[in-house]
């Protein structure tokens, strides 16, 4: 008898944890799956952004960049920033074939030789034009590029929000070791990301402001910025003209279109 | 001061300058830039008639303008004066085409500049323009090419054809110029092998394709040969001049760009036939670059290149004939775009080497500096580059945008 009742208490028990409950690691991907379900189905966008570096004394540099992207199904997407300042850089196109799984392609195009330059992507860490970001914070964000796990659900800036745990999953490559991000559970629009060099050191926060809602739908931050609490450098990412659904197709991101780009 | 405005532009200019006169100046984007340059070279000159060293102005001009198509027109014109050589004094259209796009293919029409290879040292297979000697030695600047390009991309790969109607002859430093040969090269006396010449019709065919990691194209190209045998002959009053002649030819070429990891790998390879010759040459080699170097945001990039070349026949001066290359590219990856190239050319059949060493930053936002140095290192008298064996120099160049 007490046998029975010990045994039916154990099975009350794990019902609800063996098929209820998830894991921090399950309830993670889950979170990470939802954020980029919500954001599925944009096609394309074209927008212009202003990077601001600056530096521990304040002394600011400027690049502005056209930027266009285009949806591809079942795999990352294809994006092509064309750099208009510095005057020197300006044609200078960067474009990138993103891939859920493996390394992303990438070409630069310099415009004074008019030459398409094949670069490795597994230059990850590497800093973006001497900016605060590396090539893989501004790279497509795929859901397969991290592992999770979910920490908590915290109050951040007065909004209800996720907080999750991702690994890089090319670890050897990447510059990090984790990624903390507070993600809000009403429309799971990130509001901090917190970078974690490969010592394990906090070496970076990256916060997102001003939200604006485009096709009543996709959420972007129009302003990004990383600061990078090591050598105390900041980059601001300001984005201006959004546009979502404008007709790119592969055309508008083949090597002819490095060429064409001005 | 002699001018050289190359004849052939002209009326492509023009024409499209009249015709698109006041679309061009309704929308069109200008930008420029201008750049003061002073030579220094270390020894004094090998040659009685050489100046020792140079100052020069260039400026570039771009007038742009990109139609809602998407179709687009350029003018770029190009204008350098030179203090110390007349033939270094040069103007020319870099560029002065109509891109026509359609759905499904592009043309452009007009002069227009277009590159091919994927070395960093030697650009063996780069046929289209013309190179511009006198503006550097290392063959990266080139002249506009009149051309009528047809593209056509498709999922299996693009394919571009050419027609070229008019030849562009290859720049020398005059007599009062460094970096040149023991004579003269008279760019006045220029002979060609096809009875049309300069006006000779050239075409070239290229198929290019990325393949998973791997970047390639094949081209063959049927015409005038962009480099000229060189002819000794007698000059005005009985000296000596080299003449060029240029012959025609069929070439067939490859490039490569392979990315495997940190690892690109490169390579260029060509068939020439021609004048009852023919010869194959090739470069390949490798970059590997550490990014983050010592706990900084720094990436250091080695670079290791071989060239071979077979056209030894005495008739063609090939500095690079059988030759490695070594190059160290540091990207200090700051504010100001602060990047450094170290590089070694060593001889392998003589004992030859050529040291070059390229630093530039930016300065604010519109302000960009470059200084380079060429050192010619034990040079053999038997190397076609023994006549620049005295010209070691360095060269800063400021630039302004505007």
């Amino acid at each position: 008898m007490r046998f029975f009742s010990l045994f039916f208490t154990c099975l009350l028990l794990s019902v609800p944890v063996g098929c209820f409950a998830e894991s921090p690691e399950e309830k993670g991907l889950a979170i990470a799956l939802e954020a980029d379900r919500r954001d599925a189905g944009f096609t394309d966008f074209t927008a212009d952004m202003l990077m601001v570096l600056r530096n521990k004394h304040g002394r600011e540099s400027k690049r502005e960049i056209r930027i266009r992207t285009l949806e591809v199904e079942n795999d990352g997407d294809k994006s092509l920033s064309i750099f208009d300042t510095p005057r020197d850089v300006k044609g200078t196109a960067f474009l990138t074939f993103s891939h859920k799984v493996g390394d992303d392609d990438q070409w630069l195009y310099l415009p004074a030789l008019k030459r398409v330059k094949r670069i490795s992507s597994r230059n990850k860490s590497g800093s973006f034009m001497g900016s605060e970001y590396a090539y893989e914070d501004i790279a497509s964000q795929e859901v397969e590029k991290y592992t999770y796990k979910f920490l908590r659900e915290e109050t951040y800036e007065g909004r209800d929000c996720f907080v999750n745990e991702s690994y890089p999953v090319d670890l050897k490559n990447s510059g990090y070791t984790r990624l903390v991000s507070w993600r809000d559970k009403d429309e799971y629009r990130l509001w901090k990301v917190e970078y974690y060099d490969r010592k394990k050191a906090h070496l970076k926060t990256l916060t997102f402001k001003d939200y604006n809602q485009y096709l009543g739908k996709y959420w972007r931050s129009a302003d990004m910025e990383m600061v990078n609490h090591q050598n105390g450098k900041s980059t601001k990412l300001l984005w201006t003209n959004y546009q979502f659904k404008t007709g790119l197709s592969d055309r508008n991101f083949d090597k002819n279109s490095l060429k064409r780009a001005k | 001061m002699r001018k050289k405005i190359p004849q052939p532009h002209l009326p492509f200019f023009l024409f499209c300058s009249i015709i698109l006169m006041p679309e061009i100046l309704a929308a069109a984007e200008f930008t420029s830039d201008v750049t003061v340059e002073g030579r220094g070279f270390f020894h004094s000159s090998a040659y009685p008639e050489q100046r020792r060293n140079n100052c020069s102005l260039a400026v570039n001009a771009e007038f742009y303008h990109e139609f809602p198509s998407g179709s687009s027109f350029i003018i770029a014109p190009f204008f350098r004066l030179d203090s110390a050589d007349d033939e270094r004094t040069h103007a020319d259209v870099r560029e002065a085409n109509f891109l026509y796009l359609a759905e499904s293919w592009e043309m452009r029409m007009g002069v227009g500049k277009v590159f091919w290879g994927a070395t960093e040292f030697v650009h063996l297979v780069d046929i289209i323009n013309q190179t511009d000697l006198v503006e550097a030695l290392d063959g990266e600047e080139k002249l506009g090419q009149p051309m009528i390009q047809l593209s056509i991309p498709r999922d299996w790969g693009t394919v571009d054809g050419f027609i070229l109607p008019w030849f562009r002859e290859r720049t020398y430093a005059g007599k009062k110029g460094r970096l040149r040969f023991p004579l003269e090269v008279d760019t006045d006396k220029v002979k060609y092998e096809s009875g049309s010449e300069e006006n000779h019709l050239d075409f070239a065919l290229r198929y290019s394709h990325t393949l998973g990691d791997m970047d390639f194209g094949l081209y063959h190209f049927l015409g005038t040969s962009r480099d000229p045998v060189l002819i000794l002959e007698p000059y005005k009053n009985g000296r000596l001049a080299l003449i060029p002649y240029y012959e025609q030819i069929g070439q067939t070429g490859l490039d490569l760009q392979l990315v495997a990891g940190n690892w690109l790998w490169k390579g260029e390879a060509l068939y020439r036939t021609g004048m009852g010759r023919s010869f194959a040459a090739t470069t390949f080699g490798f970059e590997y670059t550490f990014v983050g170097i010592a706990e900084t945001a720094m990436d250091l990039g080695l670079i290791t290149e071989y060239v071979f070349d077979d056209r030894d026949d005495g008739r063609s001066p090939i500095v690079y004939d059988h030759d490695v290359m070594l190059g160290l590219r540091l990207a200090v990856n700051d504010a100001d775009s602060t990047e450094l190239l170290l590089g070694l050319i060593q001889d392998l059949e003589m004992s030859s080497k050529i040291i070059t060493l390229e630093a530039s930053r930016r300065m604010g936002e519109n302000v960009k500096i470059n200084l380079e140095g060429s050192f010619f290192v034990d040079i053999s008298k038997k190397d076609p580059a023994y006549s620049l064996a005295e010209d070691d120099f360095v060269k800063l160049e400021v630039t302004y945008y505007f």
